[in-house]
């Protein structure tokens, strides 16, 4: 019952975004304004059905109805509740709704709260993302039923991939989505700018809460995924140019450059064309980035749960969004006016440059994406593109982006001079010159890539909080604030993974009870292995003790772990955090004379990489409500405050 | 008494799923040369050779037996004397461009290692109406 519930709501749901369309083109054609409360309460009820219809799934994965062919094909009974939650959008079908359901929240939330944006505009907006809803609704009902029956219902079900049976399956997913997908905000905005011809400073202070929202999540999913994938996988790896991590970075890249333009289109009303673009782009990367993960056309750790023959749907709604918003685009790019221009030297300038370089770095992305697809499907040859390419091709560029964003918030609107930036940047670069020695004395045959990592990392974090100097920090406004901390973030962010890079210490053994081996300044002692046993698995844990120095031993306990539905093995890495690093080790296998094999890794400062993202993320936090509070003063005493 | 035995019995099951092949693992999968430098080397090889089984990720960073047996022959043959590129060109005689994560320099690859400086170039293109000329 709970089930056909579920699929009645998602049949409603779709109906309601067929009449939002009709709706809101029959508004905007009779230019009949008094149906934009109409338009806006279809939009919240289809939310709302969507949700239902979530919630729905959620609840039939609760109680594991096994009539029902997901549940069958990715639960089991004896699941720990929390992975039979979280297992709702384990797999294709479930992810898919939940990829619906933001996109009606995210339709329902800009209907409900958005109140700058010109009627117009916001009706051919709300119409544009009843419109992409649409079409994935069609590939829910038609080719992805999350509610199918089975009858006879089986036994037991086939359990959940024990890889993703972690608590990250409850967090990383969701976040990702929610960044991924209130991307067609930005997306619909744009079409609907485009089509009442309303690309302004406006349009563009409109835009920039929701853009900003969504990049904040898509920042904490990257990086929660980063964090999770090398705990889990056990080889101490955050990030492998895989590409379903790729998937999940263009959007990040598109939306981060599109954060920057949009703040010049709505301070100074230039780089209207390009930040529509950039709009356009970013939600398109993300409807890519299902299109490759949910299509089985990628071989890659994360495909589970594929099925080639739903990629041509999704292919064909790819074609038809992008393709249409493209065409809207080159339509109207015409009537666009490209709006002030400005000194090449100058804060414009600087966000200009941090555009063209984070555009250029997704174009590598994109491309490096694609390139093994494209040689299979014109030659059939096979070939791998993977973290050589990319970190020749995207590090320098990355590199270059950071000394940008360093300088970028030093530069004045309109026109700076060359000569004031240098002095204001003279105490970072004396803080990378320090660094450059330090690296240079401690590690004299270090890579080239980590030790400039490592002295831009310290110049960087200098410059990025140098616009606080000489500020009266009380009144110095939440965005600015939030600005400096999300700078700093990718500073820091930057330190751990140069440093991960080039200081982290290897010790692979096989080794008996009772034996101590070295790694890093570690001394970790193997006292032996036990069994012990889970809900739904047994392993092998084994005890270390880890000492360094004269301080107090820590007791460590790797597991290896043994799944039996469905039958699959996994390690639990055991990981120690202290302030200067991470202690990492993982129990492997036996070896024929009785001897573990052991992985141990220190590596100093990596936690840096992911405390980095989450600055980012708090970053983002604080210029959105600085934002948001600035809004409501100026709607308070009653005019906007850059009148 | 009978949940030791249980676990007993869970145990067995689990150390029989822990070895996939009668073959015992080879040693030299994880354990490392005695001279860093060359284990940097073999280390730095196994991360851009491509676990063969578990597609997407690296020998390096594989439970695979297989990935296991490769690592193996990367630090026998750089312990032996072998360079890197060698034994990368010797993998890809063997199992084709696909086993190499860094693609090879063709005429079929231009496009892909021209495009870092096309991007750019297009970029800057389009960057150049957006400013305006100095000292006015």
């Amino acid at each position: 019952m709970i089930a056909e519930i579920g699929l009645a709501a998602l049949w409603l749901a779709a109906a309601l975004a067929a009449l939002q369309f009709v709706f809101g083109a029959i508004a905007l054609y009779q230019r009949d304004m008094t149906m934009l409360r109409g338009v806006r309460a279809v939009a919240v009820v289809q939310a709302l059905l969507t949700a239902t219809a979530f919630a729905a799934l959620i609840l039939v994965f609760l109680r594991t109805d096994l009539s029902v062919s997901l549940v069958a094909a990715n639960s089991h009974v004896a699941k720990p509740w929390l992975y039979k939650f979280a297992g709702t959008w384990g797999n294709h079908e479930g992810s898919m709704l939940m990829w619906v359901t933001i996109l009606a929240l995210a339709g329902g939330a800009v209907a409900l709260f958005e109140r700058r944006l010109e009627d117009r505009t916001l009706i051919a907006t709300l119409a544009a993302q009843a419109t992409i809803g649409l079409g994935f609704y069609a590939f829910l009902l038609f080719a992805s039923n999350p509610f199918d029956r089975l009858d006879p219902a089986p036994a037991q079900g086939n359990g959940l991939n024990p890889l993703l049976q972690d608590p990250g399956l409850a967090f990383h997913p969701p976040t990702l989505y929610v960044g991924y997908v209130g991307l067609s905000i930005a997306f619909s905005f744009a079409v609907g700018a485009l089509v009442t011809r309303d690309v302004g400073a406006a349009f563009a202070r409109a835009m920039r809460p929701w853009v900003l929202a969504a990049w904040i999540f898509l920042t904490l999913g990257i990086t929660a995924g980063s964090y999770w994938a090398y705990y889990e996988l056990g080889w101490g790896g955050w990030w492998f140019w895989d590409p379903v991590e790729n998937a999940s970075l263009m959007p990040w890249l598109a939306a981060t450059a599109l954060l920057h333009s949009v703040t010049v289109l709505a301070t100074r009303d230039g780089l209207r064309a390009w930040t529509v673009m950039l709009a356009v782009v970013a939600f398109s990367m993300s409807m890519i980035g299902t299109f490759l993960v949910r299509s089985g056309i990628l071989t890659s750790v994360h495909s589970f749960a594929v099925d080639p023959r739903r990629g041509a749907f999704i292919l064909a709604l790819l074609a038809i969004y992008i393709g249409g918003a493209l065409a809207l685009f080159a339509l109207r790019v015409g009537t666009v006016r490209e709006g002030s221009r400005f000194d090449m030297v100058s804060r414009e300038g600087s966000l200009v440059a941090n555009n063209l370089l984070l555009s250029a770095i997704l174009g590598i992305v994109l491309i490096g994406t694609l390139y093994p697809l494209g040689i299979e499907a014109l030659t059939g040859g096979k070939l791998s593109v993977g973290p050589p390419y990319f970190n020749a091709a995207a590090g320098p560029l990355a590199l270059i982006l950071v000394v940008v964003m360093a300088a970028g918030p030093l530069l004045r609107w309109r026109r700076d001079e060359l000569r004031a930036l240098a002095r204001r940047l003279a105490v970072p670069a004396i803080v990378a010159v320090l660094a450059l020695v330090i690296v240079l004395a401690v590690l004299p045959r270090a890579h080239l890539l980590p030790s400039l990592g490592l002295i831009l990392a310290a110049g960087v974090a200098v410059a990025s909080v140098a616009p606080l100097w000489k500020r009266n920090l009380r009144r110095t406004p939440l965005f600015t604030w939030g600005m400096v901390i999300a700078h700093l973030g990718i500073a820091v962010s930057l330190a751990g993974m140069a440093s991960e890079s080039a200081f982290t210490q290897e010790t692979l053994v096989a080794a008996r009870p009772g034996e101590v081996h070295g790694v890093g300044p570690f001394a970790v002692r193997f006292e032996g292995v036990e069994p012990v046993a889970g809900p739904n698995w047994t392993a092998l844990e084994a005890t270390l003790t880890a000492t360094r120095g004269t301080g107090a031993p820590m007791e460590m306990r790797p597991q290896a772990r043994a799944f039996w539905a469905p039958p699959t093995e996994t390690n639990e890495a055991a990981i120690r955090t202290l302030w200067d690093g991470q202690l990492y080790t993982v129990l492997g296998k036996q070896a024929e004379d009785g001897r573990w094999q052991l992985r141990l890794w220190w590596k100093p400062f990596v936690t840096l990489i992911w405390a980095g993202g989450a600055l980012v993320a708090i970053g983002g936090a604080l210029s959105l409500l600085g934002r948001l509070l600035r809004d409501r003063r100026a709607a308070q005493r009653g005019k906007e405050w850059w009148e | 008494m009978k949940r030791a035995a249980i676990l007993i019995g869970l145990i067995g099951w689990a150390a029989t799923a822990q070895a996939d092949s009668l073959m015992p693992a080879d040693p030299m999968a994880d354990t490392q040369l005695s001279d860093p430098a060359k284990e940097a080397q073999a280390k730095a090889l196994m991360e851009n050779l491509r676990c063969v089984v578990c597609q997407g990720q690296s020998i390096a960073d594989s439970d695979a037996e297989l990935a296991g047996d490769m690592r193996a022959m990367v630090r026998r043959r750089i312990a032996a004397g072998e360079k890197p590129e060698a034994i990368r060109a010797w993998m890809v005689a063997r199992y084709g461009d696909w086993i190499s994560f860094r693609p090879p320099v063709e005429p079929l690859t231009w496009p892909l290692w021209a495009a870092p400086i096309l991007f750019l170039l297009v970029g800057l293109w389009l960057a150049r109406g957006r400013f305006r000329r100095r000292g006015r």
